[in-house]
């Protein structure tokens, strides 16, 4: 309780804060109908109609709850309106991309730690590869791959990957030099090889940054994926729910697909996080 | 004497470059150390005293000199894992149990599964941790996981043991009784033990022969042979006539090397 008190309250605080700019940034809307229809709304008249217009500039906190419910629970999962459908979609995009990506990241710290000419080659590679905007990119890959006749999932995984395999592969850079200069005398006065000192000292010694970034890199992951399903054209995912969402000025259905997103990131990050423990704690590097 | 030395050092140097100019961390460095000594290496810090083990490991190379190990080149004899090393630290592998950690030398070296159990199993007795192997290095006080260190030092075949500070992090008492079972561990293997110390009344307890080093250059000042019994010494003999001499001796050895100069 009292670790879920302070949440609380900061929640609290926000659906309040939340509530006073809905009304806020609704109200001109009832003003304008009420004037179009001659009237006069009272203070309460104001208040009920911003809660419950059908397109607000902001819909309010249950407004949002109601869309969301709507989507996960009140449609058949195969449908086309159901979140679960499209966050399926979105989520298998995800993770492909993410083992793609988190793989490549591994691969590429590997041959950085281990070759001089990889280290001077391809960090600096990897760098500029993060200062190009994703959204600039994305379309141009969908857009090739599908001359190419690649549609689907994996140019979506694939942008997935550009943006996971960073964290992963600094992360990792880090965490397979992490071992210090006695621990690699002692393997040298055991005239131990290369790979022996990776598997049994480098790789071991990483594991609290490889998992530190997996978990940056399975939320970029995703917005990876939710960023590629933008380009017109899509019609599955979370991301093309925001799009068509904005095309026809379906706010609640915009937010209910954002927190869909939300709660999706927050749930990879947590199940990346459990894993770490449970690895962490058997390995007993935390207690 | 009449076997070869295990180790011999000739003139070594060793010169680091650094930004501020060429440091000499080993200057005409000269030592013989026969089969089954217990050499105690001691000095103030930049003396070179842990640059000279690190000569005769290989973890460094003279840029002069010659030094052999068993007759071969420092960098042959770490190939042919000619020598145990044991560091300040413990480093123990937080995610490998007593006995895994004990073992690594062992799959490095490529033991048999069988053999690995034997050995572990011996040298952890051999140190009194016999009963331990299944726990994992945090569970052990600071002593425990040194003396797991330095089981993994005598867990494959090396008939030398070089040990860089060992005992240095840790408190007095613990340190005495660590220091009188590694005589006993010594008279039970008859390795050759190359020790860095900077406490005078550990480097005499324990030593067949002292090594008084000083710096600025890093050179040998005294060598010492002690006149103390070898094998078991009980720790009352730190107040014995001969042993305040060679202690007395050993500072002498400090101070004319301006070993307390600061």
């Amino acid at each position: 309780m009292s670790r879920l008190l302070p949440i609380l309250t900061v929640l609290a605080a926000i659906v309040v804060l939340w509530y006073g700019a809905a009304v806020g940034l609704n109200s001109q809307w009832t003003y304008d109908q009420a004037a179009r229809a001659g009237a006069e709304p009272t203070f309460v008249d104001v208040i009920e109609d911003t809660m419950m217009q059908d397109r607000p500039v902001l819909p309010a906190p249950h407004q949002v709850a109601e869309g969301l419910w709507q989507g996960v629970a009140g449609q058949k999962i195969t449908s086309k309106r159901s979140l679960v459908y499209h966050g399926w979609i979105t989520l298998s995009a995800t993770m492909a991309g993410f083992a793609l990506g988190a793989a490549a990241g591994l691969l590429l710290a590997v041959g950085i730690v281990h070759s001089r000419a990889m280290d001077m080659s391809v960090m600096p590679w990897a760098i500029a590869s993060q200062t190009i905007p994703i959204l600039a990119i994305a379309p141009m890959v969908i857009v090739v791959l599908a001359s190419l006749g690649i549609k689907g999932l994996i140019p979506k995984a694939i942008i997935a990957a550009y943006l996971s395999f960073f964290p992963v592969l600094v992360g990792m850079v880090k965490g397979l030099r992490a071992p210090d200069a006695m621990q690699l005398d002692l393997l040298s006065t055991y005239n131990a090889s290369e790979p022996q000192a990776f598997w049994k000292l480098r790789l071991p010694s990483s594991m609290p940054y490889l998992f530190a970034s997996l978990k940056v890199g399975i939320a970029s992951a995703l917005v990876g994926t939710i960023v590629a399903e933008l380009p017109a054209g899509a019609t599955q995912g979370l991301g093309a729910r925001l799009l068509s969402g904005s095309y026809y000025g379906q706010t609640v259905q915009i937010w209910a697909a954002l927190f869909g997103a939300a709660i999706l990131a927050a749930g990879l990050v947590v199940i990346v996080g459990v894993i770490e423990r449970v690895v962490l704690r058997q390995m007993g590097l935390v207690r | 004497m009449t076997a070869a030395p295990v180790i011999s050092a000739k003139n070594v140097n060793l010169v680091f470059e650094t930004n501020d100019g060429p440091v000499h961390a080993l200057k005409d460095v000269n030592l013989d150390i026969a089969k089954g000594e217990f050499v105690s290496f001691i000095g103030p810090s930049g003396c070179g005293k842990t640059t000279f083990l690190r000569c005769i490991a290989a973890l460094e190379t003279p840029t002069g000199g010659t030094l052999t190990v068993n007759g071969i080149s420092p960098e042959e004899a770490r190939k042919a894992r000619s020598y145990g090393y044991v560091f300040q630290a413990a480093g123990l592998y937080p995610w490998r149990t007593i006995a895994g950690n004990v073992k690594l030398p062992l799959e490095i070296m490529g033991y048999t599964r069988a053999d690995q159990e034997a050995r572990v199993e011996k040298v952890l007795s051999l140190v009194d941790l016999g009963g331990f192997g299944k726990k994992f290095p945090w569970q052990l006080s600071g002593g425990m996981q040194q003396r797991a260190s330095i089981a993994r030092a005598l867990a494959f075949d090396a008939d030398i043991l070089l040990m860089d500070e060992p005992f240095g992090a840790l408190d007095e008492i613990v340190r005495d009784r660590l220091n009188e079972e590694l005589l006993k561990l010594w008279a039970a293997t008859s390795k050759t033990i190359g020790f860095v110390t900077h406490s005078i009344p550990e480097a005499v307890y324990l030593s067949t022969k002292i090594v008084v080093m000083s710096p600025r250059p890093g050179r040998i000042a005294d060598v010492i042979d002690s006149p103390l019994p070898r094998g078991a010494r009980p720790l009352e003999i730190r107040d014995s006539k001969e042993f305040l001499e060679i202690a007395h001796r050993v500072r002498e050895g400090l101070r004319a090397g301006h070993a307390y100069e600061v």
